[in-house]
């Protein structure tokens, strides 16, 4: 799984960084997405997953 | 406030009754909603001042037109069926209701705040909200074995939590707690709401004229660049989309776990279900009823409706969240729900700023309830407690509890 972010689209709803912490988090001054982890490991692709399908502003892609 | 604001609440009594009284159970959707189900995700309406509209109960619908933006939020440029105002042709919105703004002057604004709403800062919040509500839950019981939960718990939490937010000083905050209350309460006298409304905003006036002479390290002090009018907006927005919406999640939530007992019991053994639970009472409760619309700029088709430029669009939330294609048994409050993604806080660029700050507000404060008075129960026939049919934001004027 390869995890990609569009930060134009991000709307700092926190749902990734809330979901799947190990992988996602927010950005101090505006909150929006940064990618810790673009290639996590099979223990995390359900969340990640459910993390893409949460974000409200389809920011997250995955591949 | 802009008149821009007062739309969701025309909205709110042009639909037909049926659609927003819930006559049978309190925690389920309107008869109007659950006797149209089969209808399809897509439906026609008609409004009480003739206008048509059109109803979304489907999720994936509900999300798609929430997540396009030519289905439009503003409503100075794109005034809807509920208003009677013209379409006006403006620069530049002056004011600060973004929450009736379209990109990119909603984006501007409202990447201002987001810093301010992350999770870890909602979590680092955690505490401070817990020596709120076990205070406040201590004060209930040196009073005796009997409240009313709404003004002893369920509103103060939101509102003092609000304040350590806005950097509101100790001192005033009996002033500021004192006038969201009435201004809130519909069943105050309408000159005392709206006197109170008006102290609200020379509340926030002054609030802001306090932090230019002083800023601190509150959400005011850091937005200092934005004129005085615009900042006292994004204020009075906050505090009626995080005061009244947490309030009534805490006071109707704690109503439906006490009816349902065999829930409640399973929380209680089990503490870690809290999170999955919070997001259960979001999705069963939908409190905010029929608040979120948006108007179409183009002829456009959701599902397969086309709906016509200028069309009403409002979507369904209550019913959205029951939607039987993503939940089993929808009607049925279960603590354990793995989580689906409902639509509680909305969906798109205007999903809700505050929402990790509600999910905190709700942890803690429905945890420490449960856990804290073991013996909580209602104080009166559950059919007698009043609700908030005719309010936009759905809950419970009172709810009176023993733990005797």
């Amino acid at each position: 799984m390869i995890v990609t972010v569009d930060r134009e689209r991000c709307c700092s709803s926190g749902q990734c960084a809330l979901i799947a912490p190990e992988v996602f988090d927010q950005d101090e001054h505006d909150g929006t997405v940064l990618l810790l982890r673009p290639e996590p490991g099979p223990e995390l692709h359900a969340a990640v997953e459910d993390a893409a399908d949460h974000c409200p502003c389809s920011a997250i892609s995955l591949s | 406030m802009t008149s821009a604001a007062q739309t969701p609440t025309e909205l709110r009594r042009l639909l037909p009754a049926d659609l927003v009284e819930r006559a049978g159970c309190p925690f389920d959707p309107p008869a109007g909603l659950t006797g149209r189900r089969g209808q399809g995700p897509v439906q026609p309406l008609r409004l009480a001042n003739g206008a048509d509209a059109w109803l979304v109960t489907g999720l994936d619908e509900a999300r798609a037109v929430l997540a396009d933006t030519r289905f439009s939020s503003d409503r100075v440029r794109h005034p809807d069926a509920t208003t009677d105002a013209e379409p006006r042709q403006v620069e530049t919105r002056d004011d600060g209701m973004f929450v009736f703004m379209d990109p990119p002057e909603h984006t501007r604004l409202r990447k201002l705040l987001t810093g301010q709403f992350t999770v870890r800062r909602m979590r680092a919040l955690e505490d401070r909200i817990r020596e709120i509500a076990v205070e406040h839950i201590e004060a209930m019981k040196a009073a005796g074995a009997e409240a009313d939960l709404v003004p002893a718990y369920a509103l103060p939490i939101p509102s003092l939590v609000i304040c350590e937010l806005l950097g509101v000083d100790y001192a005033d905050r009996d002033r500021f707690q004192r006038n969201t209350a009435v201004a809130l309460d519909s069943t105050s006298p309408p000159d005392e709401r709206a006197r109170a409304g008006l102290g609200l905003y020379t509340f926030m006036g002054e609030l802001v004229a306090a932090k230019r002479a002083a800023p601190g390290d509150d959400l005011i002090s850091g937005l200092l660049d934005l004129p005085d009018n615009q900042l006292v907006d994004i204020a009075l927005v906050l505090l009626g989309a995080g005061h009244e919406t947490t309030a009534n999640m805490l006071a109707l939530g704690t109503f439906a776990l006490l009816e349902n007992p065999g829930e409640l019991a399973r929380l209680r053994a089990d503490p870690a279900l809290l999170d999955t639970a919070i997001e259960e009472l979001l999705r069963f409760l939908s409190i905010v009823q029929m608040g979120v619309s948006r108007v179409a700029t183009e002829d456009l088709t959701i599902g397969d409706v086309t709906v016509p430029a200028g069309a009403t669009v409002i979507i369904a939330t209550p019913e959205v969240n029951r939607d039987p294609a993503h939940w089993d048994h929808p009607d049925r409050l279960d603590l354990s729900r793995p989580r689906v993604s409902h639509l509680a806080f909305g969906h798109g660029v205007h999903q809700c700023l505050g929402q990790q700050l509600a999910r905190v507000e709700m942890k803690v404060g429905l945890g420490e309830l449960i856990t804290r008075l073991p013996e909580l129960r209602l104080a009166v026939p559950a059919d007698q407690v009043p609700l908030r049919e005719e309010m936009l934001v759905f809950g419970v004027h009172s709810l009176p509890v023993t733990w005797s």
